[in-house]
């Protein structure tokens, strides 16, 4: 399972980066998403991946999952959907007051 | 536990939830409680430092959850000393803003206090995740900020900044979480106590997450190869907003400064000063990029906006040093320089605002009205950012070279710092007899309304701040020393944090 999500956050972040790495806005926005969702994986998998057991701990038992990272996840979660909306609405800006959705600005 | 310490936290939330519900207020309400939260923070900042000027670390835990379960805010000296700086900064530039800037958009007042609200959590928290999420709040504030006023120039600019501390964000949650997997936890002081106990098996993974971590932190402060989007997007800001955001950059500083040392020290293991190798060549480069942007700006703003680039440089030659002398120029040069580049934004705008043609631009134009006035703040700014004796700028770099010379590399370190001051000089210079002196016959004074005296005020005070921090000079450099030899000894910050007895703590890992 662990190679499995490897993979997944891999494929996610090595996608994310080359459509970063396009010229126009909404091949960026797109990149961010996937790299965020790279992350948010990643973050989950940092407490350890835990198969069967109990979501809470109680003395004596020796695996739980670690709760964490899940806060942490939702907080990312939250705040990188923030970001994006943000983002869109500012290429739409973008869009219109410079008459392209190059990230430059403009049409190029 | 005091609660005096999550006041900065609370007073800007709190103020800017009622401004944003308050939007119907008529403009003079909003701008007098938006004004009295802001003034209301110097107190607070001055009982603090009050409270921590003996030494003492005061750990407000939220909801009483003992650390390192809970989120603690740590108030110590240098922590209290930039919620100090953010308290004159913020105050400066919103009476500046006061002066008219603040009705070009809706809100403004909210997102300001917003802005404060980020700042001011991020020097006061104790935690990795929350640094990550004041971050976020500060950076959401800025973008906004950013585009106050609108129109193409900064909507383009804006989209940089935006995406770039997107990716910026994104790298901080992988460094977390790399650091959370091999140690368990995210409160600073229990990281510096579990860095010491990581085997050779994990080390090379704390390591990574460390310098990715210290990419992420370059980027906010913008540090060479990743600082280009700055002075682009800080010229395009009104010049209230730019003269806020001289402190954003201070926080990437401010990170570096305060987890380095603590975490990743001398007393870090395997990990110990991991960040020694790399911080002072991206430090020197950027000092000498930042120099000869400067030197190469064709306007005002954008001059101040490569010297934000070149202060970073200096602060980063002396936080690179990782010894307390270091430490001590970097507290002293980082007050001196954050009020500096807030003054030349202030400056440039007011600049902007009197010349009806040329506006910012140092090409010749018709004479500017006013200018024994403007001139005699500029003269006074110049004098301070381009580090001549007698006002603070001098007393800053003096530190800085004094605290080179014990390190190794001291020739490099002395060569370039004096060049590029030489560099800065000159470039003021220029942008004075540009500004004041070739010109051409223009409008006379009675012509042009004085500028607002709001305004005026705003930079005379932000100078009268750093005129202070001369007069003041021996109680000054001697905080700073004080501050950096806290800094320079974890221990204290880790046993504030975690109580003397860190043991009830290892039953926890035990589990893992």
């Amino acid at each position: 399972m662990e190679a499995l999500v490897a993979v997944a956050v891999g494929v996610l972040t090595g996608t994310g980066v080359f459509l970063l790495l396009r010229a126009r806005t909404f091949p960026v926005l797109l990149g961010l998403t996937l790299l965020s969702y790279a992350v948010n994986l990643f973050l989950f998998a940092s407490g350890r991946l835990v198969l069967a057991s109990a979501p809470l701990t109680d003395l004596g038992l020796d695996s739980y999952p670690d709760p964490v990272p899940q806060a942490l996840v939702l907080t990312a979660i939250v705040i990188g959907f923030g970001m994006t909306a943000l983002l869109v609405v500012l290429a739409l800006r973008a869009l219109g007051d410079t008459g392209g959705d190059h990230v430059d600005g403009g049409e190029r | 536990m005091t609660h005096l310490v999550i006041l900065p936290i609370l007073l800007p939330l709190v103020a800017g939830s009622v401004l944003l519900f308050g939007a119907r207020l008529a403009q003079g309400a909003r701008r007098a409680l938006a004004f009295a939260a802001t003034l209301a923070l110097l107190p607070v900042a001055l009982l603090l430092l009050e409270r921590v000027h003996d030494g003492t670390q005061l750990v407000y835990a939220l909801g009483d959850w003992a650390p390192p379960f809970g989120i603690v805010l740590v108030a110590d000296r240098l922590a209290v000393v930039m919620l100090l700086l953010t308290a004159v900064v913020g105050v400066a530039s919103l009476l500046y803003a006061a002066a008219g800037d603040d009705a070009r958009g809706p809100q403004y007042h909210a997102l300001f206090q917003f802005q404060l609200l980020g700042i001011n959590g991020a020097f006061l928290t104790g935690d990795l995740f929350n640094l990550f999420v004041f971050f976020e709040v500060l950076l959401i504030a800025s973008y906004a900020l950013l585009l106050h006023g609108l129109g193409a120039r900064r909507v383009a600019a804006a989209i940089h900044v935006v995406v770039l501390n997107l990716i910026g964000s994104a790298l901080f949650l992988f460094a977390v979480g790399t650091l959370y997997g091999v140690t368990g936890t995210l409160n600073l002081a229990d990281l510096a106590r579990v860095m010491p106990l990581l085997g050779p098996d994990v080390a090379p993974l704390a390591r990574s997450g460390a310098l990715l971590l210290l990419g992420v932190f370059a980027l906010k402060a913008a540090l060479l190869p990743l600082g280009f989007w700055l002075p682009r997007a800080y010229a395009a800001a009104t010049g209230a907003t730019a003269a806020l955001f001289a402190v954003l950059t201070k926080v990437g500083v401010y990170a570096v400064l305060r987890i380095y040392p603590l975490v990743f020290g001398e007393g870090a293991g395997e990990v110990a000063n991991v960040a020694a190798a790399w911080v002072p060549p991206v430090a020197l480069l950027t000092l000498a990029f930042g120099a000869l942007g400067v030197l190469a700006a064709q306007t005002l703003r954008s001059m101040a906006g490569w010297m934000v680039v070149y202060s970073v440089g200096t602060l980063l030659v002396a936080v690179g040093l990782f010894t307390e002398a270091g430490y001590a120029a970097a507290v002293f040069y980082m007050a001196h320089s954050t009020l500096a580049i807030a003054a030349v934004f202030l400056l440039a705008d007011l600049v902007a605002g009197q010349r009806a043609t040329a506006g910012d631009r140092l090409d010749v134009a018709d004479a500017i009205p006013h200018r024994v006035l403007l001139g005699g703040l500029f003269l006074i700014t110049a004098v301070t950012v381009a580090g001549l004796p007698p006002l603070s700028g001098f007393v800053g770099k003096l530190m800085v070279l004094e605290a080179a010379q014990l390190a190794p590399g001291a020739v490099v370190n002395w060569s370039v710092l004096l060049i590029a001051a030489l560099v800065v000089i000159v470039a003021v210079a220029r942008a004075g007899s540009a500004l004041f002196w070739r010109t051409v016959p223009g409008p006379a004074d009675a012509a042009t309304p004085r500028p607002d005296a709001r305004a005026v005020g705003a930079v005379a005070g932000l100078l009268a701040c750093l005129v202070g921090l001369v007069a003041w000079g021996g109680a000054a450099t001697s905080f700073a020393w004080s501050t950096a030899g806290q800094l320079a000894d974890p221990s204290g910050y880790v046993t504030a944090v975690l109580g003397p007895d860190a043991a009830a703590r290892e039953q926890r890992r035990s589990l893992r």
